[in-house]
């Protein structure tokens, strides 16, 4: 028979926390620096599509979005409009916008510049087009028309 | 003077971890660790004034064509979004066998022309189903070449497979044509 060891200590042994901290600081930190606030208020109602072959984004940090969509603010109709950082514009503003998005990111990365087109189900593709045109203007000619995943199989 | 001996005050550090756990979760429930992911599409550089027109058999070209409607005309007829994948792969495979349909894989190009009033949401599930069917197309040959998937090829063989299924896929040049 084996022997059981029948006298357990009762004095409660008390666990050291002392790098309790530490452990809590470090994940602090690592989501801290990960964690992106939300850029921009979104001022068009963008819900993006759902498609199969997506791939994922090549490089975030030189990324920049243009949201198309219908206005959030209804006063403002339900024509499709653009959204450039935090305010609705015109086509032709977007060459400026490409400009000083270009300037706030890491020259190494500019080869990598792409746009992430965020734009609502229901948007007209004429506005979708006119975004096009002037990215191809400004020869930015990588483009993501964001969607969700969706597994294969019909659509609708 | 002399000195004192002063005591060094120790600070109480028990709370540093709830201070500490306090912010751990403001930054858990914050941070968005979303990746975004889409559609690629490489827009091509806008033509010269006076670049020629290619010459492309008709029989090569996949001629889609969406209206203000959302329906959409693949040579000249009528299909529903679904059945693109299909018909595009018979288009690209078809291997000079229906005359009206491609003459080889490296010489068939997709056209898609859209009205202005066409709906987002439509565009990109053709252009879904497209891509859908170019893969299908060069995952069966990578299968039939390397018996592999085309995603897990090489660089190399990605490029062999790539030259024989080109995808080009060719978006007419907008127009001011079709309602809003």
């Amino acid at each position: 028979m084996a022997k059981f060891n029948k006298k357990r200590s009762q004095s409660s042994t008390s666990i050291n926390t002392a790098s309790l901290p530490d452990i809590v600081f470090m994940l602090l930190f690592f989501f801290m620096v990960t964690t992106t606030m939300r850029e921009v208020t979104l001022k068009v109602k963008v819900n993006t599509p759902s498609a199969v072959e997506i791939e994922k984004l090549e490089r975030k940090v030189a990324t920049s979005y243009i949201y198309v969509g219908p206005p959030v603010d209804e006063r403002l109709g339900s024509a499709t409009r653009i959204q450039l950082n935090d305010q609705l514009a015109f086509p032709s503003e977007i060459p400026e916008f490409l400009e000083s998005e270009k300037t706030q990111i890491n020259p190494m990365e500019l080869p990598k510049f792409a746009i992430s087109l965020k734009a609502d189900k229901e948007a007209k593709m004429g506005v979708v087009t006119d975004v096009k045109q002037e990215l191809r203007k400004a020869e930015v000619y990588k483009l993501y028309y964001s969607s969700k995943k969706r597994q294969s199989g019909p659509q609708l | 003077m002399a000195r004192k001996k002063r005591s060094t005050p120790e600070i109480n550090a028990g709370s540093m971890a709830d201070i500490a756990f306090l912010l751990l979760i403001f930054f858990l429930v914050t941070t968005t660790m979303d990746t975004d992911t889409g559609l690629r599409a490489n827009l091509p550089p806008m033509p010269l004034p006076d670049q020629p027109i290619p010459d492309i058999k008709k029989r090569n070209v996949l001629e889609i064509r969406v209206n203000s409607q959302n329906l959409m005309l693949v040579e000249g007829e009528i299909m529903d979004v679904a059945q693109l994948k299909d018909f595009t792969i018979r288009f690209i495979t078809n291997y000079g066998k229906d005359l009206n349909l491609s003459e080889n894989p490296e010489k068939a190009v997709v056209s898609l022309k859209n009205d202005r009033g066409t709906a987002y949401d439509t565009y990109v599930q053709i252009q879904d189903q497209l891509r859908q069917a170019y893969t299908e197309v060069r995952n069966s040959a990578s299968q039939r070449q390397f018996g592999r998937d085309y995603n897990d090829l090489t660089d190399a063989q990605k490029k062999i497979i790539s030259k024989d299924y080109p995808q080009r896929i060719s978006e007419a040049e907008p127009e001011e044509v079709g309602g809003n």
